[in-house]
This record gives structure tokens, sequence and C-alpha cells, in this order.
């Protein structure tokens, strides 16, 4: 069974509709990429899973439940972390506050919390400094620490490679890729060198429609299929 | 950083703003009684504004109706003075403290009563359409005129004062009036539990994280809705506080009160910056400070000083002095 399941996943934003009959399985484990094109629909598709977009046509179903009805605040109650493009962080909070507002009780599991040190030593450097004050990248690496501070089953990650450097992104590869062994991600990326270097499964999305899925290995080896999907907007590989 | 920010940056102002006025005035015994006349009235100014900042940022509402809590405050603390007419005319200051406590108290319950009220009914169906919240919370701030007046009466209520209240203290040769004293004490403590309620608990932790970002908050499984409602009575019962003590403050008061004091209201947050506490209570002492001397230096100037200040700052900080996002 999957970890989760869209059907048929309709959605309009005022008057324009931007999603028609998305279908998806994302399986447990590992990183499951959501290609496409600007406006394909990658990010409204994340925002629905999530509950902030007003009641989609279709059902969403997490380990078989069907959450598309549920408020925001519990679906991210039943395991699943969101971490936006624009990463979403407070930036008049400081980083232990920023992170302290992800954990359910208020109170860190110190397990957890080494682990973040861990992947991400920066926070630690600068856990008292005002989160505004942080880089592109520290910004970036607290928005993903924010969503494993806690156990969750699926992470949403929507385009976190945008605007950082070369070796940030290098450094968040690794991190995801640790992260992957015990959490569920499902990135949404227009990196289609990082996105490849991660994917296990993935889908390509068009003008609102899931126009591929397969394996990352098999999409990876098809240049033809890239160029046909992909070719207005991805980088080179 | 430079020296100007690490010594307090634009919360040097009002001591800027201060020490020009001293240079212009020129007699220090009257410009210590202007300046505590003005930070008196900056911390009820504060009071009043610093729920509709909090409501502005964090539920990104247009609540032109705010100010009806001021004047409901104001109206309600009247008549529970009123009530307590005997107390307060006592020697006993024991009976005159319980009486101000009752009024105040009555004020804020009201206030927060009230607060529950509009939200529910008038804000809750015109969240995220800004339009419809400034008519349809301009239109409450008339009806609001009009219930008071149908229930109090058009001509000007007197405002009774607790007799230890009463009279002034000598400093330096000058004149200090004790309420406004007691009315800077009362709005410091308001302030410092404020402060303490946003940057030492986990439900000011919210408010903060909520202003900035609500969607975020939500995605990290907390319900705002909720914080929504706690937000807005919050505000409405600490305006409706400081109408009861601008009550005391003006001890003549009127229907109008509320539409008078929305402008100077709104002005305070807006120079302030939205969603900080720490902001509104500089926009709130710079606002009175500056009508407090100019009234006293150009009085004919003193309405447009106010217009004057917000215009500089807007040109200088769009968002604001101190405002909660960055």
């Amino acid at each position: 069974m999957s970890l989760l399941s869209i059907r048929n996943m309709d959605v309009s934003i005022g008057q324009y509709s931007v999603l028609h009959g998305v279908t998806l399985d994302v399986p447990e484990g590992g990183v499951f990429v959501l290609l496409g094109r600007n406006g394909a629909g990658k990010t409204t598709t994340l925002r629905s899973i999530i509950g902030l977009l007003d009641r989609p046509e279709g059902s969403v179903t997490f380990r078989g439940e069907d959450i598309s009805s549920l408020h925001t605040s519990d679906i991210a109650r039943k395991g699943i972390a969101f971490v936006p493009e624009n990463m979403g962080i407070f930036g008049g909070l400081t980083v232990a506050e920023n992170m302290v507002l992800a954990t359910a009780s208020g109170k860190f599991d110190q397990t957890r919390l080494a682990r973040v040190y861990e992947l991400f030593p920066a926070l630690e450097q600068f856990w008292d400094k005002q989160a505004w004050s942080l880089s592109g990248g520290q910004k970036q690496m607290l928005a993903v620490a924010r969503a494993i501070i806690e156990p969750r089953d699926l992470i949403l990650i929507d385009e976190p490679t945008k605007g950082l450097a070369p070796s940030i992104i290098s450094a968040m590869g690794e991190a995801f890729r640790e992260i992957s062994e015990t959490t569920t991600i499902l990135l949404v990326e227009q990196n289609f060198s990082f996105a490849k270097s991660l994917g296990r499964d993935m889908a390509v999305i068009d003008d609102g429609r899931v126009v591929h899925t397969g394996t990352m290995a098999d999409f990876a080896a098809d240049t033809a299929l890239q160029d046909r999907l992909l070719s207005l907007s991805m980088e080179a590989s | 950083m430079n020296i100007v920010e690490r010594f307090g940056g634009v919360f040097l102002l009002p001591v800027a703003i201060a020490i020009i006025a001293f240079v212009l005035i020129g007699a220090p015994s009257s410009w210590l009684t202007l300046t505590v006349a003005g930070l008196a009235m900056g911390m009820m100014l504060f009071l009043m504004a610093s729920g509709l900042s909090l409501v502005f940022g964090l539920m990104d509402v247009l609540n032109f109706g705010h100010s009806a809590f001021v004047s409901f405050g104001a109206f309600v603390a009247a008549s529970v003075l009123a009530y307590f007419g005997g107390w307060l005319g006592s020697e006993s200051i024991f009976l005159n403290i319980m009486a101000l406590v009752f009024a105040i108290a009555a004020a804020i319950v009201f206030g927060a009563a009230l607060g529950w009220f509009f939200e529910r009914v008038i804000v809750k169906p015109v969240y995220s359409d800004h339009l419809r919240q400034i008519l349809i919370t301009m239109g409450a701030l008339i009806v609001a005129e009009q219930l008071i007046l149908a229930t109090w009466g058009g001509t000007p209520t007197t405002v009774l004062r607790p007799n230890f209240l009463e009279g002034t203290i000598i400093v330096g040769g000058s004149s200090l009036e004790i309420f406004r004293l007691f009315a800077f004490i009362v709005g410091a403590v308001v302030y410092a539990g404020l402060y303490l309620l946003l940057n030492r608990t986990r439900m000011g932790l919210l408010i903060r994280a909520g202003v900035e970002n609500r969607e975020m908050v939500e995605a990290l499984g907390f319900k705002i809705d909720r914080l929504f409602i706690g937000v807005f009575m919050l505000g409405s019962a600490l305006a409706a506080m400081g109408g009861a003590m601008w009550a005391g403050y003006e001890t003549l008061i009127t229907p109008a009160l509320g539409a008078e004091m929305m402008v100077i209201v709104f002005i305070v947050v807006i120079i302030g910056g939205l969603g900080s506490i720490q902001g509104t209570l500089l926009g709130a002492i710079m606002v009175a400070l500056m009508q407090n001397y100019v009234g006293f230096l150009a009085p004919k100037l003193a309405l447009a000083s106010n217009m004057l200040l917000m215009m500089a700052i807007l040109l200088w900080r769009p968002y604001g002095l101190a405002p909660a996002v960055k």
C-alpha cells in the first residue's frame, strides 16, 4: 500500500483551474521526486496535500485514511511536515524558537536534536540568533531541521535548492539522503541533477496533469523523454 | 551594528523628541509637566492600540471598529465608578482602590465579551477581504456609537475619580497630576505583562510566529483560529481598559469618543509597525509627546503634528519603525 495516494484531484485557485485529475502514489521510504516545468502545478499539489488550499476535488489518503477534508494542523499532526518554497521561516524568532515551535510538547527530544546538529552544524552555532539574520542556505537548513525535529512519516519539500550555492546544495543532498533512510520525502525540484541524485521514484506533472510516473533510474536513462517533458525549463543533467 | 543601533536605534526617537522640545520650550518645569502628560497619554494610547496592532498583524484584519471597544470601556467604567460614587469619595484608600478595580475589571470583561461577539459575528465572515472588512467594521463603529448614545444619552458624561488619584504633586517646581502618573504606571505594568506573555510563553511564541506566517504555524500543527479569537478578545479587552483609563483622564466623555480616538490609534499602529508590541509602545509615546509639546509650542499645529510625524516616518520606513516582520 502506498504511503500517500492522490486520486483525481482537481484544484482551482480563484477563477483558474490549476490541477486536473492528478493521480499519484507515493510509496513508503526514500525520495519521491515530482518534476515539471514552471507553473505545471507541483507547488499546488504539495499545498493541496497539506490542506492549504480550499477543499480540492478528489481524494488524498495517507496510510489509508482520507485526509482531504482535514484542517492543515490536523494533517500535520498525522505525521506530515511541509517545507515550503519560501522556507516559511519565522524571521523575528530565534533559531531555537523556530525549532521549539515545531515540537508538539515544546520540549526537544535530545537524540533528535543531536541528529539535527549533526546534519546541520550551523544551526547549533546560530541557535540564539534571529532567523532573519541567517544566510539563505542556513534558512533552508532550519526549514528542513524543523521538519525532522519530531518523528514524521512524510516530508513535503518544495524546491529546496532554489537560489542556493553549489556547496550548500551538495550538503543539502547529503542531509536528504540520510533523512530519507527513516522518513519518506516527497520532493518538488527543478534542479534535475540534484533530483536525479536523490530520487528513487518520480513523476512528471505538466499543465496540471501527471504525464509520467516511474523510477528515477529509468527516467534518467531516457534523454528523449526528459527532453520532451522537461526541456523548457529544466537544466541540463 | 552602528553606535545608534547599539544604544537602542529607533527606540531613541522619543528621547530625541524630548531633548528637542526641552531646547524649544526653555522652561524646565513646563517641559517636565508636558513630558509626564505625554508619557501618561502615550501609555493610554498604547493600551488602546496594542490589540489593534496584534489583530492587524496576526489576522490581517483591518478593524476600523476597534475604537468601539475604547468607547464601551470608557462608558462602562464611568457607570461603575458612578455606582460606587460613595466609595470614591471615601477617605479610605482601600475603598477608593476597590471602586477603581471594579471599574477597570468591568471594562476589561465587557471589552473581552464584546470582542468575542465582534470576531464571531462581524469579522469572521469577512476574513481575507479587506474592502468588506473596512465597510463592515466602520458600520459596526457607527452602530456602537448609536448604542452608546441610546444607553448613556448624548450629553457629556462626567467621570468620577477616586479621591487618592485627585490632585497634583510638585516635583522640581513642576506640577504633576497624580492620575497621569498612575496612568503611566498602569500602562507600564500592562506592557511588561504583554512583553512577558509574548516572549516567555508558548502562546506568545505562537502569536509572534502567526503574525509572520499564519500558514506555516498551521503546517506545524497548530489551529490558528483559536489563537485568533484569543488575541481578538485580548486586544478588545486592552482597548476597553485604555478607554476606562482615558475616561478617568478626560473626566468628561461623549459617545463620539471612539470615532475621535480611531484616527490617532491608527496613526500609532502605522508609526510603530504592525504586529509589534514594542513598536506600538514606541509609536504611542512619540505621538503623545508630539501632541503635548506641539500643543504647547504651536497649538494650531497640534492635530497636524501627528499626521506630519506619520508621513515623515513612512517616507523613511514604509513598514513603520519596529514592525514584527522584518
